[in-house]
């Protein structure tokens, strides 16, 4: 299977009664009373350096992703950190998993088909294109996108980005919202007939659909751990047999918050106020931003709605020890993650493309590569081959690293020499 | 007893139910951001004026996608434009609530002559940086609540809002309403000032603006921009009221609009 090391870079120093003062990590958060420019210069230059470590560490690729107006994970351009990622990593097999920048929030949004086909040249044919709907915080209330038409700009967008990369003549797109009358991309990717394309979800049917339909890597972006994922993967991967795809692991891509300890104990003394400084101040949101009026298409209002699921629970009441339980953060001894990890994740939700996040909200520069060091060596080799036993092919990776094994572990062998 | 109807307009794409009372001349009341619920300030205008009220593209029960046929304010005036033809109304008195008001607004100063008189209550149409209406989809539903209202529990409050102890009437209320927010909130997002200042110099009629006082959505001094623009506009301001006036004071501001209508 293939690892990557997700970042939000997040403000790691927000006051400690930010979310008693403030309405909201996201939109409106007054940046003169909570940042400083020279300061958070010093987070990008640590987020690189992470991802950097990470790439050379032995994880499968390095993600960044697009987010507005918030101290939650403020990368607006992933694409500037991407260049630099890209350049760095060169001559290695790291894939540069962009997740990426927000298609109805680019006009017009061949920008975003271009900036990836930069970086697939840069990176000499390593990018993976993630093609997010964009949050209702970051689309409707930063950038103006009406809730109503934020999914409709989307799928068009979509579908144009697809045929800009394809496309082996000039065109014009003579869309409902873009119009474009000569549609030339300067450059084109490397990876043909396009990079692999990955699209973050947060379990709405609709966007199921959406994936299996355009044959792109399904990924969820949860910070509510596998357990409370699996019924909403069960649904997709029921969407995937319906409408006769085989199930390959590949995809599903999941999202999961890591920290690894020497022990048990180790990790709680050393994360636990990290891991819930992110719960209790890096997801200070109201309730209603996550969907406002008409951001939900109808079916999936009423199902919502009738659904009286489990109300989410309040993250500000839970602790530390209440994340682990319920696997929001797979935490501990190296043996312990391994063993969530595979059970919980890889095994109970069928996830081929793992993104685990390890500079988790305060999270400081030197703990963040203790985690992503101790990850690498004693959590990372044991999942490796995972797979690899039953023979699918990664078809959502860049082609030319689909086929590398880093350091050969047991089970990797095995698939070998089934193969 | 109140009548309804559905017509089909924009190539047939687009239902809109009509639900209509009374006898004498037309008058068409624009429902506002909550969907439209029939209630005794519609009864009272029954008394002297035949009431059509339509409901928003998408608010009609069983067609909410409707409204994706429709791709901007353009759009939806021509929808009403071809309403108003198929309901055989020439000219009426047009009246609007809110969003509703807006609207009304915008068909006045397409149509001149398709407005006799014009009433709106709490419109939306304009922007100023120093009081920015507020925008409602983004508030928690309780907040929202009390900032429409003066007394958020009052009856009219908890009509509109669909309130009853059948858990299954609220969740279809609280559907029905989040909806109509949406599909209304598709023509004024993020903010409700959509080029009215360029179109409303071509209204030509008599307009009566009527303001809850406690407003705290749009606040009255809003009134301002519609005088200033209209040729001929008087402003009245109704006590113990929020953004919506006729909701809360149903009495008062029907006989503001009968009066006004009829003389």
């Amino acid at each position: 299977m293939k690892i990557s090391a997700f970042h939000l870079m997040p403000h790691r120093e927000l006051p400690d009664d930010f979310e008693k003062r403030y309405p909201s990590v996201w939109v409106t958060p007054p940046w003169h009373e909570l940042a400083d420019a020279g300061r958070v210069g010093q987070y990008y230059n640590w987020t690189l350096d992470e991802l950097l470590f990470a790439a050379r560490a032995g994880f499968d690729g390095v993600c960044t992703n697009e987010h507005h107006q918030n101290a939650y994970g403020f990368m607006p351009s992933p694409n500037i950190m991407g260049s630099v990622l890209a350049k760095q990593t060169n001559g290695t097999n790291v894939a540069i998993v962009q997740m990426g920048a927000t298609l109805p929030t680019s006009n017009p949004p061949i920008r975003v088909a271009e900036e990836y086909a930069m970086l697939d040249c840069i990176s000499g044919g390593r990018l993976v294109a993630g093609l997010p709907l964009g949050s209702p915080m970051d689309v409707n209330l930063c950038y103006g996108i009406t809730p109503m038409e934020h999914r409709e700009r989307y799928r068009e967008a979509f579908a144009l980005t697809m045929k800009a990369w394809q496309s082996r003549e000039i065109f014009a797109w003579n869309g409902r919202y873009y119009q474009l009358a000569n549609v030339n991309l300067w450059p084109r990717p490397i990876q043909q007939p396009h990079p692999p394309v990955w699209v973050p979800g947060s379990g709405s049917i609709s966007t199921f659909d959406f994936a299996v339909d355009n044959e792109v890597c399904y990924c969820f972006l949860s910070y509510s751990g596998a357990r409370s994922a699996k019924a909403m993967m069960d649904g997709y991967w029921k969407v995937v047999t319906d409408k006769g795809r085989e199930p390959n692991p590949y995809r599903a891509g999941f999202l999961q918050l890591v920290v690894v300890g020497e022990t048990d104990a180790d990790a709680e003394r050393k994360y636990a106020r990290h891991v819930e400084y992110f719960y209790h101040k890096c997801l200070h949101v109201p309730a209603v931003w996550f969907a406002p009026p008409g951001n939900q298409d109808y079916r999936s209002l009423v199902a919502a709605a009738n659904n009286p699921v489990r109300r989410a629970e309040d993250p500000k009441t839970l602790k530390y020890r209440d994340f682990v339980e319920k696997g929001y953060v797979i935490a501990g001894s190296p043996a312990t993650v391994r063993d969530r990890l595979k059970a919980e994740v890889v095994d109970g939700l069928r996830v081929g493309n793992l993104m685990v996040l390890l500079q988790i909200g305060s999270m400081p520069h030197e703990l963040t590569l203790e985690n992503m060091d101790r990850f690498a060596k004693k959590v990372l080799p044991d999942l490796r081959g995972l797979w690899d036993d039953e023979g699918w092919v990664n078809h959502w990776w860049p082609e030319k690293l689909r086929g590398v094994k880093a350091p050969v572990t047991k089970a990797a062998a095995v698939a070998a020499g089934g193969a | 007893m109140t009548q309804e109807r559905t017509i089909a307009v924009w190539q047939e794409r687009v239902r809109l139910r009509v639900l209509s009372k009374g006898s004498g001349p037309p008058l068409v009341f624009f429902h506002g951001p909550w969907g439209l619920t029939w209630d005794s300030f519609l009864d009272l205008l029954a008394r002297d004026f035949t009431v059509y009220a339509p409901e928003h593209p998408g608010t009609t029960p069983g067609v909410p996608d409707e409204i994706y046929q429709l791709d901007g304010l353009w759009d939806l005036v021509l929808c009403y434009d071809e309403l108003l033809d198929a309901l055989g109304v020439e000219a009426a008195v047009l009246v609007g609530h809110s969003f509703g008001a807006m609207v009304a607004c915008e068909v006045a100063a397409t149509s001149p002559r398709r407005a006799r008189q014009l009433a709106l209550i709490d419109p939306i149409g304009f922007w100023r940086d120093g009081e920015p209406v507020v925008n409602w989809m983004t508030l928690e539903p309780g907040e929202m609540r009390k900032r429409l209202f003066r007394d958020p529990q009052s009856e009219g409050a908890r009509r509109m809002f669909g309130e009853s102890d059948v858990e299954k009437e609220s969740v279809a209320a609280r559907v029905r309403i989040a909806w109509a927010m949406g599909a209304t909130g598709k023509f004024i997002w993020p903010i409700p000032d959509k080029g009215l200042t360029k179109r409303i110099h071509r209204v030509t009629a008599p307009t009566l603006l009527v303001w809850g006082k406690d407003d705290r959505v749009v606040p009255p001094v809003y009134a301002d921009e519609f005088m200033r623009r209209l040729p001929d506009a008087r402003v009245q301001l109704v006590d113990q009221a929020g953004h919506a006036a006729q909701v809360e004071q149903p009495e008062t501001v029907a006989r503001m609009v009968r009066e006004f209508a009829k003389g």
